[in-house]
């Protein structure tokens, strides 16, 4: 099956029934691994066991920004090739990207009050994500505002295309500026500095939430497929009416 | 590996966890829910005979 395939939503509907409990078990499966390993690993020197927590935020951190990645390459898609599948899978990505970037924020914020005293705190890491949340907002608001799916496509793959900006602000933020997060342990040049006992269930979690993510995008944009089939059948409904 | 303790941190450690498992449960409810009232509705158009345009029924998924 062909990239050219999957451009037809019904041999797109085809292959996600066909795929989804697999994903599904595989994400679940990996999931316990991932919780098993987290539960075991064992307390950091500094952090104590607040470490486990770093097992389900850096996860939903790094997700936060590879869906609005994931989107900002729909909106090109959108934009110039027109792909029928791209305005799906970016409406699609929009809430659920929400969620993940809300996750990263909350057990950042619960992670922060033992460690730094406080909740919250206005540095650089933090505004730039909490800025990211607000923009998914926005996005799921302008989908919704907007009646018509495909004027509404192209008005959200512009402000997607603007907010990937935010993107590299987000990830070097911590080189960039003097700030109270701590600067990448994993993603870096010349390898991770975390000990194996808490990388490989920080690396299991992340594919098990990375799996999660392509679950739950591929059935959201079925449904979303499926909204937009009762739309043009309920315009056609209502043609027949005398 | 150590056993599963959690100390003087376990309101936090336990709140995160329950917060992300609150979360994507509503999230995976919310997408469930959403496809079958997509479902219903086009059960509901199949039963009042509309047809797509290549002529085949409403409730065909796939």
């Amino acid at each position: 099956m062909t990239l050219l395939d999957l451009a037809n939503p019904t041999r797109f509907l085809t292959l996600t029934s066909r795929l989804l409990p697999w994903l599904a078990g595989l994400t679940f499966v990996l999931l316990l691994i991932g919780l098993y390993q987290s539960a075991m690993a064992p307390d950091d020197y500094q952090q104590g066991a607040t470490v486990k927590i770093m097992f389900i935020h850096v996860p939903n951190a790094w997700l936060s920004m590879f869906v609005w990645g994931v989107m900002s390459l729909a909106a090109l898609g959108t934009l110039v090739w027109r792909h029928p599948l791209a305005d799906v899978a970016a409406k699609a990505a929009a809430p659920i990207g929400a969620c993940f970037t809300f996750l990263a924020l909350a057990t950042g914020s619960l992670w922060g009050r033992p460690m730094w005293g406080t909740y919250w705190e206005w540095d650089a890491r933090l505004t730039s994500v909490l800025i990211l949340f607000l923009m998914y907002l926005g996005l799921i608001a302008l989908w919704r505002a907007v009646e018509d799916p495909s004027r509404a496509a192209r008005a959200a793959a512009v402000l997607t295309l603007v907010g990937a900006i935010n993107l590299p602000i987000i990830k070097f933020s911590v080189d960039w500026w003097n700030t109270l997060h701590q600067p990448a342990s994993v993603l870096r040049l010349g390898g991770p500095t975390l000990d194996r006992a808490f990388l490989i269930p920080l690396l299991i979690m992340a594919l098990a939430f990375s799996l999660l993510f392509l679950t739950l995008h591929l059935a959201a944009m079925r449904n979303e497929i499926l909204r937009r089939r009762v739309r043009a059948l309920q315009l056609k409904q209502a043609s027949q009416l005398p | 590996m150590t056993a599963l303790s959690l100390g003087p941190y376990a309101p936090f450690i336990v709140s995160s966890y329950l917060l992300v498992t609150v979360v994507v449960a509503i999230l995976i409810a919310w997408i469930t829910i959403d496809y079958r009232r997509q479902k219903q509705r086009l059960r509901e158009l199949d039963a009042a005979g509309v047809v797509r345009r290549s002529g085949r029924s409403a409730t065909e998924f796939k």
